[in-house]
């Protein structure tokens, strides 16, 4: 068996709680400051997971079935 | 300096004078050098002070025009050192080794590239490249068997059994010449790559960055400092250094859609200076200059008898100092590669180690230029947004630092995968692994403070960590005498702890003693600890007690005789 370092089942304890307070900080944000949040965010996170296999099966994970338009990546 | 000091330097210009065979005569040299920059001068310094003849051609007769590289890191300064010439560029230079970070009105972060102290040479000077070549021109004409024949342009360049025979044009008509070996360092638009219809590949990237050195009397301190989007350039980053002579160099990203011509003009580039500075500062433009960059390599750098070196072989962003750097490296990777081939001490399948080498090291200095030219130039919007969450995120919590790229400064590679290392077979710690360049320390012999690097010899050299209370094994003046024959010649350097060596060695030993214990440190260096060095002072090999058999077996494995 591949052992997986991904969580990917539940995990937070009160998951409806997390989902609001993330849609809550960015509340009255312009979409531009939310990117920013996001990114900040991403990054914070990361930091605090620490494991690069984790981060890229989580990154690889987020992809997924995301297919990148043709137009925007010849150049 | 004064200024009129300073002006005989930069205009300097180097006599063309006609070669014997001009006159006729038939020539077979050991090594040609095509390019009498920093790479080139450090080959064949490098090539004539371990005693091979070395003809170098350039095209002109003048130094750089204009600064161009600026950073000289610590590594290419040892190595200037071991060529007779590092003291001079340290002296000239500025010292440098902290920077500052600003992310629009902000400072983001410091940082300190060489906290450790005790070393000879700082992380970097900076110095204009006409100096670095004056130097190394003067240190080139104390050595007899180094011709370099100005006003010597490349035209033609064929292989013919066992040498190369070029076509050589001069003020005075063409001749030809001939030579074993061709070093080429004739830059990013060689023309010795060129003339073999050989091609350097990689990833251009689309902005536009613009050089300004200024002259100005400023009390700035020595330390690089990079913005990221300040108010002065908004949207862009902006670099700024010193150099010698109240001279400051200004890098001014400008965008892909910038006039590249445009640009370059005192009506564009003043404006640009002072919105930086302050409407009422006082300087002159010194050098301007509009670039683009490419990172890129050949696919190899060794064509049978030719051998590309520097810019010819690969090229960078300048952001990290990984130009002239880099190629000071490749050169005195492939200098003791010729020396040892020429000899007959080694197969010329030595010089294919060359290529693995510095087509690794290239490989490195390409991903951490392509990384920085990522987070300085971002590519979309994604990357955009992580670039400043990440500045944004620097100022509070250190973990974000560490992702700020505003260039990653150059050390020189570890050639861990190297088939001239030996594999440890013993446990060390430390950072010297095989592959490795051999950190320096300072030490004392017979009393004089001196520096461990300055005590390695020009060929393969041993370390050998002595013992305050028993003997340590060292050669014996006849295993020596069987190393030589079949290699040639292996010093010895025996490093005492403090207190001094309380054993005998035989003659012709280098005994020196290790004051603060920083070589112990940094070599993990223990009673008997054995390191053996390559002529370039890269480690190739390490044991906890010397063992000739051992060292013999890692001796013909550095030199391809295995």
């Amino acid at each position: 068996m591949s052992a997986t370092a991904l969580k990917t089942q539940p995990n937070i304890d009160r998951p409806d709680d997390f989902y609001q307070m993330l849609v809550d900080a960015h509340r009255d944000l312009s979409p531009e400051q939310s990117r920013l949040v996001n990114s900040k965010l991403i990054l914070l996170l990361a930091n605090h997971v620490g494991d690069i296999s984790v981060l890229s099966e989580a990154l690889e994970a987020a992809r997924k079935g995301v297919a990148p338009n043709a137009a925007t990546t010849a150049h | 300096m004064n200024a009129s000091a300073e002006a005989d330097i930069k205009s300097r210009s180097y006599e063309y004078k006609p070669c014997p065979e001009q006159g006729g005569a038939q020539a077979d040299h050991p090594v040609i050098v095509i390019g009498a920059g920093p790479v080139g001068l450090a080959t064949s310094i490098d090539l004539a002070q371990s005693g091979v003849k070395v003809v170098v051609l350039d095209d002109d007769n003048t130094l750089s025009n204009g600064s161009r590289a600026i950073c000289f890191s610590k590594r290419t300064l040892e190595i200037f050192d071991r060529l007779g010439c590092g003291q001079p560029m340290v002296d000239k230079g500025v010292i440098w080794k902290t920077g500052k970070v600003f992310f629009q009105d902000n400072p983001v972060y410091e940082f300190d590239l060489l906290p450790d102290t005790a070393y000879r040479r700082p992380a970097f000077v900076n110095l204009q490249q006409y100096y670095c070549e004056v130097y190394l021109l003067d240190r080139a004409k104390d050595l007899p068997n180094l011709e370099i024949r100005w006003k010597n342009r490349l035209v033609g360049l064929e292989e013919v059994k066992d040498s190369v025979v070029l076509t050589v044009e001069t003020p005075d008509g063409e001749y030809k010449t001939r030579a074993k070996w061709i070093v080429a360092c004739d830059g990013g638009r060689s023309t010795t790559r060129q003339l073999m219809g050989l091609e350097s590949k990689g990833n251009i990237f689309k902005d536009r960055f613009l050089i300004a050195d200024i002259k100005m009397p400023a009390e700035f301190p020595p330390e690089r400092w990079f913005w990221f989007d300040p108010p002065f350039h908004p949207g862009q980053s902006v670099l700024l250094h010193k150099q010698p002579d109240d001279v400051w160099r200004i890098d001014f990203q400008l965008g892909w859609d910038a006039d590249p011509v445009a640009e370059r003009e005192p009506e564009k580039v003043i404006p640009r200076v002072k919105a930086l500075l302050g409407q009422d500062a006082e300087f002159t433009l010194e050098w301007v200059s509009v670039y683009t960059f490419v990172c890129m390599r050949m696919d190899k750098f060794r064509h049978g008898r030719v051998i590309f070196a520097g810019d010819a072989a690969h090229g960078v962003s300048p952001f990290g100092a990984r130009g002239a750097n880099s190629g000071v490296q490749d050169a005195e990777n492939i200098a003791w590669k010729l020396r040892y081939v020429l000899d007959g001490k080694a197969p010329d399948s030595l010089l294919d180690t060359y290529d693995d080498e510095r087509v690794y090291a290239a490989d490195e200095n390409i991903l951490n230029s392509t990384r920085s030219t990522d987070f300085i130039t971002p590519k979309n919007q994604a990357s955009m947004d992580f670039r400043n969450a990440t500045l944004e995120l620097a100022r509070d919590f250190p973990f974000a630092q560490r992702h700020v790229n505003s260039g990653r400064l150059s050390v020189p590679a570890v050639l861990a995968t190297s088939a001239l290392n030996t594999a440890d077979i013993d446990a060390f710690g430390g950072i010297l692994a095989p592959g490795a360049v051999a950190a320096d320390a300072p030490v004392e012999e017979g009393g004089r403070d001196g520096w461990l690097l300055d005590m390695l010899g020009d060929s393969f050299s041993l370390v050998i960590f002595a013992d305050e209370k028993s003997d340590v094994r060292v050669p014996k003046s006849e295993e020596l005498a069987e190393f030589a024959q079949t290699v040639g010649p292996l010093s010895v350097l025996v490093v005492a702890p403090k207190g001094g060596l309380k054993q005998d060695v035989p003659k012709g030993y280098r005994v020196v003693t290790d004051i603060d214990g920083h070589a112990a440190k940094r070599y993990d260096g223990k009673a008997g600890t054995t390191y053996l060095m390559r002529p370039d002072q890269h480690v190739c090999a390490r044991f906890r007690k010397f063992d000739a058999k051992a060292v013999r077996a890692a001796l013909l494995r550095a030199t391809c005789n295995a």
